[in-house]
């Protein structure tokens, strides 16, 4: 089968005494690696320059905090169950009287570890949580030297307060509407509903 | 005397400090003009334009380990590529880079020393900078390198023949002298040897590109079949004189190739241009004017060199030998026999 109209018949006949002259080839390759000098070269020199990233790009995580500057997340593990490379662990804590400001809920992650080695981005985190808790930002993860600088704990994930970084982008209308569909399980679990109301 | 011996003393260092500089800078310069010929960027990242990559270079072969192999002849081990960079030295000596300076009467050339048999001195030395790739490739006691040494010396003697004929014939257009510096004095007045020399010039580029063991005739460090050729077992800065050497030969064989068949240091209306500045013969300006072109001429050289390894591949053995014997030597002798012929026919004699 022909796949393409490039293809030549390859043929066993003598060489032409220009062809055996081999020079009006040679030239003919020269000037060919010649006209490459004035092409443009489509190197992008990365750490200075970067290509261009689409906005809903899967890059590095980040852990919102709400509008009041409290973690959002409540370690429920529900990203650490979707997650299909198992990178994400984390340890729950309880919240203390004073920490409110800290914390949104009672429960809160003392730690939160994501593995950016075995993480795939493929952000099925980011669907599963249901307080909007996790992101997935354009940012790239930094090269290291070291396979354990590459577990991300939260001094590296959680946004701070000042700065905040922006998910917009990702954090759709659409999203957010389907996620509040009742029949989902974390919906009513959100809700304080009977958890087996679904099973039956 | 003494300010003679000073005098030779530093044109000798400005010549050495010329061969080394030009030899570093054409690593680089390979490497970014491979990466022009292949839409890349090249070496960018030490200094502008990766300018202090050849530092960078130098300085990772000085600090790599130095292995000699136990099996190994020691002293002819080292005394290999000691050798080949010694001759490759010892070629750029009898080349002219400029006219003369004339400072109170006494002229001040720019050449090491004008010995009156200078082409031969080339010839010679450079068939001695083989011994330093064979006893090299020799004296590693490993199958590949010997295979590399044997197909540098086989190459070496097939293709002298070829290019010493070439230079017979333009010798003989020359006017018979062996000296470097009447034969570029010779172009001084109007046309350069290539006009009529153009068979002999491209056998001499040919069989210079064999010489310095340049693509496509790099046989003796056929990669995909000797691992690295003759420098197989060498490390460090013994492989870094191997291949720096190499780069030192390319220069001086640039720089005869422009002077046996380009001028050299003239240049086309050089004296209209000498006469329009006002320019005495003997100046200062003549000569750096001059060495300029030459200059310039050897890094065009240079270049061409670059462009045909990163444009052919290389060749086959047996291609090889062919090409040496069986197409290069009868074509020389066949140039030489019009040259000849012709001087005897316009001329009336044969300066030889």
């Amino acid at each position: 089968m022909q796949l393409t109209n490039r293809s030549k018949v390859v043929s066993n006949k003598e060489q032409s005494f220009m062809e055996s002259l081999y020079l009006p080839a040679i030239a003919k390759g020269m000037l060919i690696t010649f006209s490459h000098l004035f092409k443009k070269t489509p190197t992008v020199k990365y750490p200075e320059q970067t290509r261009p990233r689409a906005a809903v790009y899967r890059g590095q995580h980040v852990l919102k905090r709400d509008e009041n500057g409290a973690e959002r997340c409540t370690s429920c593990g529900l990203c650490a169950v979707s997650c299909p490379a198992e990178a994400i662990t984390m340890e729950s804590a309880e919240r203390k009287k004073g920490e409110e400001n800290l914390y949104r809920e009672e429960k809160y992650a003392k730690t939160y570890e994501i593995n950016m080695l075995r993480c795939i981005f493929c952000g099925l985190c980011e669907e599963a949580c249901p307080k909007e808790a996790i992101f997935l930002t354009d940012r790239i993860v930094d090269t290291e030297f070291e396979r354990e600088d590459f577990i991300y704990g939260k001094d590296k994930l959680v946004e701070t307060v000042t700065e905040r970084i922006d998910v917009s982008k990702r954090q759709t209308l659409e999203v957010a509407e389907f996620k509040k569909i009742p029949g989902l399980k974390h919906n009513n679990v959100f809700e304080g509903k009977n958890l087996n109301k679904g099973k039956k | 005397m003494l300010s003679f011996i000073i005098y030779k003393a530093i044109v000798c260092v400005c010549v050495f400090g010329l061969s080394l500089g030009v030899a570093a800078y054409s690593t680089w310069w390979e490497r970014k003009f491979a990466s022009f010929l292949q839409d890349r960027v090249g070496p960018d990242r030490a200094g502008p334009f990766g300018l202090l990559q050849p530092l960078a270079d130098g300085g990772k072969m000085f600090f790599k380990e130095e292995i000699i192999p136990n099996v190994s002849n020691k002293f002819l081990f080292i005394l290999g590529p000691s050798l080949f960079m010694i001759t490759a030295l010892m070629t750029g000596a009898v080349i002219p880079w400029a006219k003369d300076i004339v400072i109170d009467g006494k002229a001040y050339s720019w050449q090491i020393t004008d010995i009156n048999i200078g082409v031969l001195y080339l010839l010679g030395v450079a068939s001695i900078g083989v011994y330093g790739i064979m006893i090299g490739g020799w004296a590693s006691n490993n199958k590949f390198a010997l295979l590399g040494a044997i197909r540098a010396s086989s190459q070496m003697i097939s293709y002298e023949i070829a290019m010493g004929i070439a230079i017979i014939a333009l010798i003989i257009t020359a006017g018979g002298t062996l000296s470097l510096r009447e034969i570029l004095a010779q172009q001084d007045a109007g046309v350069c040897n290539f006009v009529y020399q153009p068979l002999g010039f491209l056998i001499f580029f040919i069989c210079a590109l064999a010489e310095t063991n340049r693509a496509p005739f790099d046989l003796p460090e056929c990669e995909s079949e000797l691992v690295g050729g003759y420098h197989t077992e060498y490390s460090s800065m013994k492989l870094g004189l191997y291949l720096f050497a190499e780069y030192i030969n390319m220069f001086v064989s640039s720089a005869i190739m422009a002077g046996f068949y380009f001028g050299g240091y003239n240049f086309p209306f050089a004296h209209e241009l000498y006469n329009a500045l006002g320019l005495q013969e003997g100046s200062i300006w003549i000569s750096l004017i001059g060495f300029g072109a030459y200059f310039t001429k050897t890094c065009i050289f240079i270049s061409v060199f670059m462009w045909v390894r990163w444009t052919l591949p290389r060749f086959r053995y047996d291609q090889l030998m062919n090409l040496g014997w069986r197409i290069l030597l009868p074509l020389s002798l066949l140039n030489l026999a019009i040259t000849v012929a012709v001087e005897y026919f316009f001329r009336g004699t044969i300066h030889f």
